[in-house]
C-alpha cells in the first residue's frame, strides 16, 4: 500500500466533496487541528481529512472510497469519549456523524425509535417524553454524547444498575461495513435466530464499521420517582449503606457515591448547595416504579442509610428538585477543571463487596504517587471513576499519572473486576487488555474483527494491544496469525 | 473602526489583550457546550463549537496555527449567544474569550471587499438613529408601492447578494412612530414615588419599537417610578462591541455615560436584552480608560433589565385579564437575558401574574433564534436555519402569542412566522404588562 506521505489528500478530499458536498469536508490543517482529540485530550493526532456525511448512503460511499484507496478511518460522534476511541490515527479519514442527526422513525406502540448515529442521547427521551416514554441508558454526558458513540462504547450511566447498558436497549442496526456494504443486523423483533451480530457490534469501539441507523428500545416512564440524598462522615459508611440496600433485595434505578473532594469541586462550580461540603461522602439513590412501591422502598432505603450512619437524608420527587440533586453528580468530571489544570479519569469495575478495600488501596496509591484522587462512582454495580488531578503543563506529569491509573486498573483486575465499565478501551487502555484476557481470548476477538474488517481499516490500533502502542504487551505470535491485518 | 494597518499575510494574535491563556486552561474538553451551541447545531463541525474555538484560540496563542481567513471564519460563525457559558460545568468564561478574540480578528484579518462594505454600512448606520431615520423615509415608498414585494418575489437579491437579501428580509414595516415626537425628558411617577430611574431607549428599539418604549414608560410610572429619559442618548454600544469594533464601542459607552451624568437616578432601566448585557459590561469595556473606568463601573452597577427590575420592585397595582378566557403565551428567551444576564424566571413569573395567562415552555428554549444582533445579516444561512427551528418549537407549544424581550429576536421570529404563514403575534412582555395595567385586551392593541 502507498506510504502516507505519498497520498494526494487534495484529490481524495475532492472525491469526498463529490459525495458529501463542499461543506462536509474539512481539509485545512488549522481546521483539522480541532479534531485531534476527543474527550481524552491528552492523546492527540491530527487526521488527514474530516468528512461529515448526512445519510447512510453517503456514509457508505465514504467508506467505500476509503476501502478502495486503502485509507484507515475513524468514526467520531460528539467527541466526548474518555478512552480516546475517536482519537484519529495517522493519515486517517475521520468520519464525523454530527450531521447524521435525525430521528428517522418513532413507533410508540412497539416501544421503538430509529435514529441516526449523530442523534444526541437525550434528544431521544426529549422526543418521546411527552407520550410517557424514555430511553434508559444515561451517561453523564447524555446532553451531548451521540447514540452512535454510545453504541460503539456500550455506554452505561447511572441507571444501568436496574435497566442495563446500551446493548440491552439496541434492537437492530443498519451497519456500513468497512468496505462500504450496508447490512442489517438484529431487528425490530426482540428475539431473532442466528448469531447476535447486533450484540457483537455494540461495544466494538468503531473497529467493525459504522452504525448508520439504530433501532432503540424505549421504556415507559415510571409512575413515580424519588431521589434520596444521604450524607455520611466517611466513604466506607456510604459503601456499607450500598451493601445493605442491595442485601435487602432492593434494586434502585441508580446508586451513586461522591467523595469529599468531588463534592467540593462540584459545589465550587455548580453551587447546587445540596451536597454538604464537610461530608466524607454522599450517596444518591434513585427509586422508581409504582407510587406505592416507591413510597415503601424509599422508607426502607432511608432507614438503611441511617443505620449505616447517615448524618442526614433528604429526598425529592418533584422533577426540578430531582434534577437539582443529580446536577452536581452529572457535572462531576468537568467540575475538576477548577481544581487542577487536568484530570485523568479511570473507569474500573470491581465486585461490590470489595468496595471498601479497593477505596482504601486507591487512597494509599494516591498518597504513594503524590496526586490527589477524587472518587465518583456507580456504587450499585461497582463501577469506579477515580479522577486523578494533575498539571499537564509540567513535562512528564501525564506519564506518571498514567502509571498511577494503570496501578488502579490492575488493582481492579486483581480483586476480580474489569478495566472498563463503560468508557471503553480505546487508545487509552489497550495495553491493559492482556492483564484481563488470555492470548487465546484476544485472538478470538481478532478473528471476529478480521471477518468484518479484513483490511484492518476501521479504527486501527484501538481496543487491542499492538507492538507499536504497547511494545511487549502485544504478543508476537498473534501477529503471525493475522498477516493480512495491517499493523501500525 | 480600528486604525490598524491591514495585513495581507495571515498572522497570529497581536499583543493587545489576546484571549487569556489561563482562562483557556480551565476548559477540560468535555464537549458539554456543543449541546447548546447554535452554530454547532446547524453545522456539526467542531471548529464551529465553543470547544473547537477555544482549541483554535489556544493554538493561535501558542503560535501553532495562523489567523487565516478559514480560522477567522469560525470565530465569525459564533453567534455570541453565550449558551455555552451557562452550560459549561468547568466555569470557562467563553464570553470573555470570544470578546477578546473578535477585535483580534478585526485588526489582523483581511476581509473581502463586499464583507468590509457590508460591515461598514452596518456599523455606520444601525447604531445611529439620527442617520437611520432619514433613510427610513426612503424605505416607505419602497414598502408601500409594492417594490419590496417585487424584490422578494424575484429572488434576485437572494441570488446575487444573499447577505443584503437577509438584511432586507428582516426589515419591518417602517412605523409612523419612528418620526413621532421624542418622549419627554422627565415623567413623574403615578401615585407615591418609589424610585427615580433612567430609561435607556436603544437605537433600533427607538425607531422600530417606539411602542415598546412607551409601554415600558407607562409601566414604570404606574408602579411608582419617576423616569428620566435624556434626549442626548445614543446607542449603548452593543452592536459594535459584539462584533469586535472596540474603539467605536468605547466611544459609544463614554457618550451614554455622559448623557446620564447628572441624572441622579437609582437605577438605569433597559428593555432590550442585548443592550442590557452590554450596559452591564461597561466596567469591563472601559477598564483601560483611566478617566471613565470608575464611572463606567458605577454606571454598570445601576443597570437593570426592566423585567428583572419589575419582578424585584413588584407591580403593586392590580392587573386585569388581557384576553377573554385563558391565553397561552410562550416566552422566547433572549440569549442576552438568559445566558448573558441569567434572567429567565423573572419574565415568566411576571407574565404568569397576568390573570388568565398560561406560560408555555418550548423545546430548546435555551437555543438561540439566529438573530444574534446583526448575525442573521452577516451569516444568513445559519441564521435562517435557527430561525426556522425556533419558530417551529415555539408554535409546537400551542401558544397563541409569543413574548419576546429583544428587538432582534422579535424581528427574526416575525420573519419566520411570516415564512410559515402563521399569524401569531409577537409582543414585548412590557406591552402585555402595560395592557394588563390599563385593562386593555391584547386583541385591541394596535398592530405592531
Amino acid at each position: 500500500m502507498p506510504t502516507l506521505a505519498k497520498r494526494n489528500w487534495r484529490a481524495i478530499a475532492q472525491q469526498m466533496e463529490q459525495i458529501v458536498g463542499k461543506s462536509g469536508v474539512v481539509w485545512t490543517p488549522e481546521e483539522l487541528l480541532v479534531f485531534e482529540c476527543d474527550g481524552l485530550a491528552s492523546y492527540k493526532q491530527r487526521p488527514a481529512l474530516a468528512v461529515l456525511p448526512r445519510t447512510t448512503e453517503e456514509a457508505s460511499r465514504v467508506l467505500a472510497l476509503c476501502y478502495r484507496e486503502g485509507l484507515p478511518f475513524v468514526a467520531r460522534g460528539s467527541g466526548t469519549g474518555l478512552s480516546g476511541g475517536a482519537l484519529p490515527v495517522e493519515g486517517c479519514v475521520l468520519v464525523v456523524t454530527a450531521r447524521m442527526n435525525r430521528i428517522l422513525a418513532i413507533d410508540l406502540d412497539n416501544h421503538q425509535v430509529v435514529v441516526q448515529p449523530g442523534v444526541i442521547n437525550n434528544w431521544v427521551t426529549q422526543a418521546v417524553s411527552g407520550a410517557g416514554f424514555y430511553y434508559a441508558p444515561d451517561p453523564s454526558s447524555q446532553s451531548i454524547c451521540s447514540i452512535g458513540g454510545n453504541v460503539a462504547e456500550n455506554s452505561g450511566g447511572v441507571h444501568c444498575l436496574k435497566y442495563g447498558v446500551t446493548t440491552n436497549h439496541v434492537l437492530g442496526l443498519k451497519l456500513v461495513l468497512p468496505d462500504g456494504e450496508i447490512v442489517d443486523v438484529g431487528g425490530p423483533v426482540p428475539e431473532s435466530p442466528g448469531y447476535d451480530l447486533a450484540g457483537v457490534f455494540v461495544g466494538s469501539e468503531g473497529t467493525l464499521g459504522i452504525a448508520a441507523e439504530i433501532t432503540l428500545r424505549l421504556l415507559r416512564s415510571a409512575e413515580s420517582i424519588r431521589v434520596l440524598l444521604a450524607d455520611f462522615a466517611t466513604v466506607e459508611a456510604a459503601g456499607s449503606a450500598v451493601t445493605a440496600i442491595i442485601a435487602a433485595g432492593i434494586v434502585p434505578g441508580g446508586m451513586e457515591i461522591m467523595d469529599n473532594l468531588s463534592i467540593n469541586a462540584v459545589e465550587d462550580v455548580v453551587a447546587t448547595e445540596c451536597y454538604p461540603r464537610d461530608a466524607g461522602a454522599i450517596l444518591l439513590v434513585e427509586v422508581d416504579g409504582l407510587a406505592v412501591e416507591v413510597e415503601a422502598t424509599s422508607t426502607q432505603v432511608e432507614a438503611l442509610c441511617r443505620e449505616a450512619g447517615a448524618r442526614a437524608v433528604r429526598s425529592a420527587t418533584d422533577p426540578a428538585e430531582r434534577l437539582k440533586l443529580w446536577k452536581g453528580r452529572k457535572a462531576a468530571f468537568a467540575a475538576m477543571g477548577r481544581r487542577a489544570p487536568n484530570y485523568y479519569v479511570q473507569d474500573g469495575v470491581i465486585p461490590r463487596t470489595k468496595l471498601q478495600c479497593v477505596l482504601q488501596q486507591i487512597e494509599l496509591l494516591s498518597k504513594k504517587h503524590g496526586y490527589p484522587v477524587a472518587n465518583v462512582f456507580h456504587a450499585g454495580d461497582g463501577n469506579l471513576h477515580p479522577l486523578i488531578l494533575y498539571d499537564g503543563r509540567i513535562a512528564g506529569e501525564l506519564e506518571k499519572v498514567e502509571i498511577l491509573g494503570g496501578e488502579i486498573l490492575k488493582l481492579c483486575v486483581a480483586v476480580g473486576g474489569s478495566i472498563s465499565g463503560e468508557h471503553g478501551i480505546g487508545a487509552e487502555k489497550r495495553c491493559y487488555m492482556s492483564d484481563m484476557f488470555t492470548p487465546a481470548d484476544l485472538e478470538t476477538m481478532q478473528w471476529v474483527r478480521a471477518v468484518f474488517d479484513p483490511k484492518g481499516l476501521a479504527n486501527p490500533t484501538k481496543l487491542f494491544p499492538t507492538p507499536r502502542t504497547c511494545g511487549e504487551a502485544a504478543r508476537a505470535e498473534s501477529e503471525a496469525r493475522f498477516a493480512a491485518v495491517e499493523r501500525f | 473602526m480600528e486604525n490598524q494597518p491591514r495585513l495581507a499575510v495571515p498572522r497570529a494574535f497581536d499583543a493587545n489583550h489576546p484571549p487569556d491563556a489561563q482562562m483557556i486552561d480551565t476548559c477540560v474538553h468535555c464537549g458539554f457546550c456543543l449541546a447548546t451551541c447554535p452554530s454547532y447545531r446547524v453545522l456539526g463541525t467542531e471548529m464551529d463549537s465553543p470547544r473547537g474555538r477555544i482549541y483554535l484560540m489556544d493554538a493561535l496563542n501558542e503560535g501553532e496555527i495562523s489567523l487565516s481567513q478559514a480560522t477567522a471564519g469560525h470565530f465569525d460563525s459564533c453567534l455570541g449567544c453565550l449558551a455555552c457559558v451557562s452550560t459549561c460545568p468547568s466555569g470557562v468564561q467563553y464570553d470573555q474569550l470570544i470578546a477578546a478574540t473578535r477585535p483580534q480578528v478585526e485588526r489582523n484579518v483581511e476581509r473581502s471587499v463586499p464583507d468590509r462594505l457590508l460591515r461598514a454600512l452596518i456599523f455606520n448606520l444601525l447604531p445611529y438613529p439620527r442617520r437611520l431615520r432619514p433613510l427610513l423615509l426612503a424605505l416607505i415608498p419602497y414598502q408601500k408601492l409594492g417594490v419590496q414585494k417585487l424584490v422578494r418575489k424575484s429572488g434576485l437579491l437572494q441570488k446575487f447578494a444573499p447577505r443584503l437579501a437577509a438584511m432586507e428580509s428582516i426589515l419591518p414595516a417602517v412605523p409612523a412612530s419612528a418620526f413621532a415626537a421624542p418622549m419627554p425628558e422627565r415623567v413623574a411617577a403615578q401615585g407615591k414615588q418609589r424610585f427615580r430611574v433612567g430609561m435607556i431607549t436603544g437605537c433600533v428599539q427607538r425607531l422600530f419599537f417606539d411602542r415598546v418604549n412607551r409601554a415600558t414608560l407607562r409601566v414604570l410610572t404606574a408602579i411608582g417610578c419617576e423616569v428620566v429619559i435624556p434626549r442626548s442618548q445614543g446607542c449603548c454600544a452593543a452592536l459594535p462591541q459584539h462584533q469586535g469594533q472596540s474603539a467605536q464601542a468605547r466611544q459609544m459607552a463614554r457618550d451614554l455615560i455622559d448623557s446620564f451624568a447628572d441624572s441622579n437616578v437609582d437605577y438605569l432601566i433597559i428593555n432590550a436584552a442585548g443592550c442590557g448585557h452590554t450596559l452591564k459590561e461597561y466596567g469591563h469595556i472601559l477598564a483601560d480608560d483611566p478617566v471613565y473606568r470608575e464611572r463606567a463601573a458605577a454606571f454598570a452597577a445601576k443597570v437593570r433589565d426592566v423585567q428583572e427590575f419589575l419582578y424585584w420592585a413588584k407591580i403593586l397595582v392590580p392587573l386585569q385579564p388581557i384576553a377573554d378566557g385563558p391565553l397561552a403565551v410562550v416566552y422566547q428567551d433572549a440569549c442576552h437575558l438568559l445566558h448573558g444576564q441569567r434572567i429567565s424566571l423573572q419574565p415568566r413569573q411576571l407574565l404568569a401574574q397576568i390573570p388568565g395567562v398560561q406560560v408555555r415552555e418550548p423545546v430548546d428554549a435555551a437555543l438561540c433564534c439566529g438573530s444574534a444582533g446583526v448575525y442573521n445579516i452577516l451569516q444568513p444561512e445559519i441564521g435562517e436555519e435557527l430561525g426556522r427551528q425556533k419558530v417551529e418549537n415555539l408554535l409546537a407549544t400551542g401558544a397563541v402569542l409569543i413574548a419576546s424581550a429583544n428587538p432582534g429576536c422579535t424581528l427574526q421570529i416575525r420573519k419566520h412566522l411570516e415564512l410559515t404563514g402563521q399569524a401569531v403575534p409577537v409582543r414585548h412582555p412590557m406591552e402585555l404588562i402595560d395592557a394588563a395595567i390599563r385593562g386593555v385586551k391584547v386583541a385591541d392593541l394596535p398592530a405592531s
